[in-house]
């Protein structure tokens, strides 16, 4: 039957439901498995072959050699793009996504991230 | 010029458009008796930027070019390469690349119906369509770790598997939409306010669509049987069976109609993809440098087709390449639809190509404010112009001028 108001039976029944969105900061949604978050880095894994510098669209990370078979990322979370190429093009494992996503901060400075073997545990930088 | 002629610009900045883009009406009272576009206010530059990067990198780019179609760009991109590579692409690969562009459509076009009740002022339904599109986007985010820029397309397969139960959850999302799209066509079909509004605004006859190059649903909707996805069949859809949606109506409402019938084909060509998908490998490897030689790759995006054209040059970058997004094709044809039509009709009409005009742009023209003249800065002006530019910089070009002979000198 063509007439107007078609839709009301699904608007009154709306008015008893909960809302379709959820009450994010107090309820967080769990990312899916494959979410491609802020980056981990192992620098015992890795072998300095710099793949991921060349492969990253954004220039995002940096690896440097602090000594022998020692090396430091610099990853800048502001030039990232979470694509998670770099994760893909490392051989030996060493770089991981991670699902942690909420990365704002308040400055450039605080977005950028040194990952070494002492500060692995630590990988935020202190402000 | 009559006394009731007058000129409207709309745009780049004005509050009803969603993006930069420049419209000039020229109006007898309340009717539009010509309309131009202007197009270039968001030129990215892509197509150059692509020439500096490696392949891989290239993958990230292209797909930016658009949110919403951001598959479609990456694969067709994609493909071209593969050509010029010539390689054998896992059947298993192809089969997710159509999984996800399916998912893709679904998402878009559901967007679209929501976008398009929102310019009619039917906001209830740029409600519900957009929560039950939220469906869609969780199962893209549980398949590829985002929502927009799936980033699923690497040279020569996918990046990710699928496994059985995420199979089991796609199968779960898609009974869910396709009885909540079954409730759509059912408001579309009998709700009388949607009908009367959208019915026999925006005409473009077959005709007009054909001469005038319309693609996808715009031209579907006037009866125009074209689909790359079978008429020149890539990733999957040769193997699988699917129809191919047109319409008479030739109106806006029959753009609606395409476009949710085109959702239950996508769910028919999703359980297909579920049900054939071969086991195997979903990658081959790829060489770092292609070989020289050109492609051009085509592809039915959510909005029509999409041409990518790729040159190789035997480096690991792409010498050239050059998009041309579906709303190109389209977005002449807006003019034509608009003649002669009321000025209150012109968002929905805009709307109903489903434009991406960011997408579009690929060329920024200027135009010098005090004459009009396109000629902004002549050969020699520009040269001299950028020499000025390095030497602030501390590169100095003085002794190239010598070597080189200056064209227009």
């Amino acid at each position: 039957m063509i007439r107007p108001g078609r839709m009301i039976i699904q608007v009154l029944r709306s008015l008893f439901k909960k809302p379709a969105t959820s009450l994010y900061p107090f309820v967080k949604t769990e990312m899916p498995d494959k979410f491609r978050g802020k980056l981990k880095y192992y620098p015992e894994k890795c072998i300095g072959c710099m793949l991921c510098m060349k492969d990253c669209p954004s220039d995002a990370i940096v690896i440097k050699k602090v000594g022998e078979k020692k090396y430091i990322a610099e990853i800048n979370l502001a030039r990232c793009i979470y694509c998670a190429q770099c994760v893909d093009s490392c051989p030996k494992d060493a770089l991981e996504s991670t699902k942690e996503f909420e990365l704002a901060k308040l400055t450039r400075d605080q977005l950028k991230v040194v990952i070494s073997e002492e500060t692995q545990s630590s990988s935020e930088p202190k402000t | 010029m009559h006394s009731h002629d007058f000129q409207i610009p709309i745009g780049p900045q004005h509050p009803a458009l969603k993006e930069p883009e420049s419209f000039l009406l020229t109006m007898h009272g309340e009717k539009i008796t010509s309309m131009t576009v202007r197009l270039g206010y968001n030129h990215r530059g892509i197509e150059k930027a692509c020439e500096a990067q490696s392949y891989i990198q290239d993958i990230y780019l292209i797909e930016r070019v658009c949110g919403i179609c951001s598959h479609s760009h990456a694969t067709c991109f994609i493909q071209a390469i593969e050509e010029i590579a010539g390689l054998a692409v896992p059947k298993r690969a192809l089969y997710i690349r159509t999984l996800i562009a399916e998912l893709e459509r679904v998402h878009s076009h559901l967007l679209w119906l929501g976008v398009a009740g929102h310019e009619i002022g039917f906001d209830t339904l740029l409600m519900y369509t957009w929560r039950d599109r939220e469906v869609v986007m969780d199962i893209l985010a549980l398949l590829t770790g985002n929502r927009v820029n799936y980033s699923m397309n690497t040279i020569g397969g996918v990046r990710r598997d699928i496994t059985a139960e995420q199979k089991q959850e796609i199968l779960k999302a898609t009974d869910t939409l396709e009885e909540r799209t079954k409730y759509y066509i059912q408001i579309a079909t009998e709700e009388t306010t949607i009908i009367k509004r959208l019915s026999g605004v925006g005409m473009l006859l077959y005709d007009d669509a054909v001469n005038l190059g319309a693609v996808g649903p715009t031209a579907r909707a006037s009866g125009v049987d074209r689909d790359i996805r079978r008429d020149d069949p890539y990733a999957a859809y040769g193997e699988l069976k699917f129809n191919v949606i047109t319409d008479k109506h030739c109106d806006v409402y029959g753009r609606a109609v395409v476009r949710v019938l085109e959702l239950m084909e996508s769910y028919k060509i999703i359980r297909q993809v579920l049900a054939d998908m071969p086991e195997g490998p979903i990658t081959v490897k790829a060489p770092r440098k292609i070989p020289a030689g050109e492609a051009l790759s085509r592809y039915e995006a959510p909005r029509g087709e999409d041409v990518h054209y790729v040159k190789a040059n035997g480096t690991d970058r792409p010498e050239r390449v050059k998009v041309r997004a579906p709303t190109l094709a389209n977005v002449q044809v807006v003019a034509h639809m608009l003649k002669d039509r009321y000025l209150a009709d012109m968002p929905i009409v805009i709307a109903a190509i489903d434009p991406c005009f960011s997408c579009t742009d690929r060329l920024t023209s200027l135009r010098d404010s005090d004459s009009g003249s396109k000629n902004y800065m002549t050969w020699p002006a520009l040269r001299s112009y950028s020499i000025e530019w390095h030497r602030k910089q501390g590169i100095d070009f003085s002794d190239l001028n010598k070597k080189f002979k200056v064209p227009g000198n």
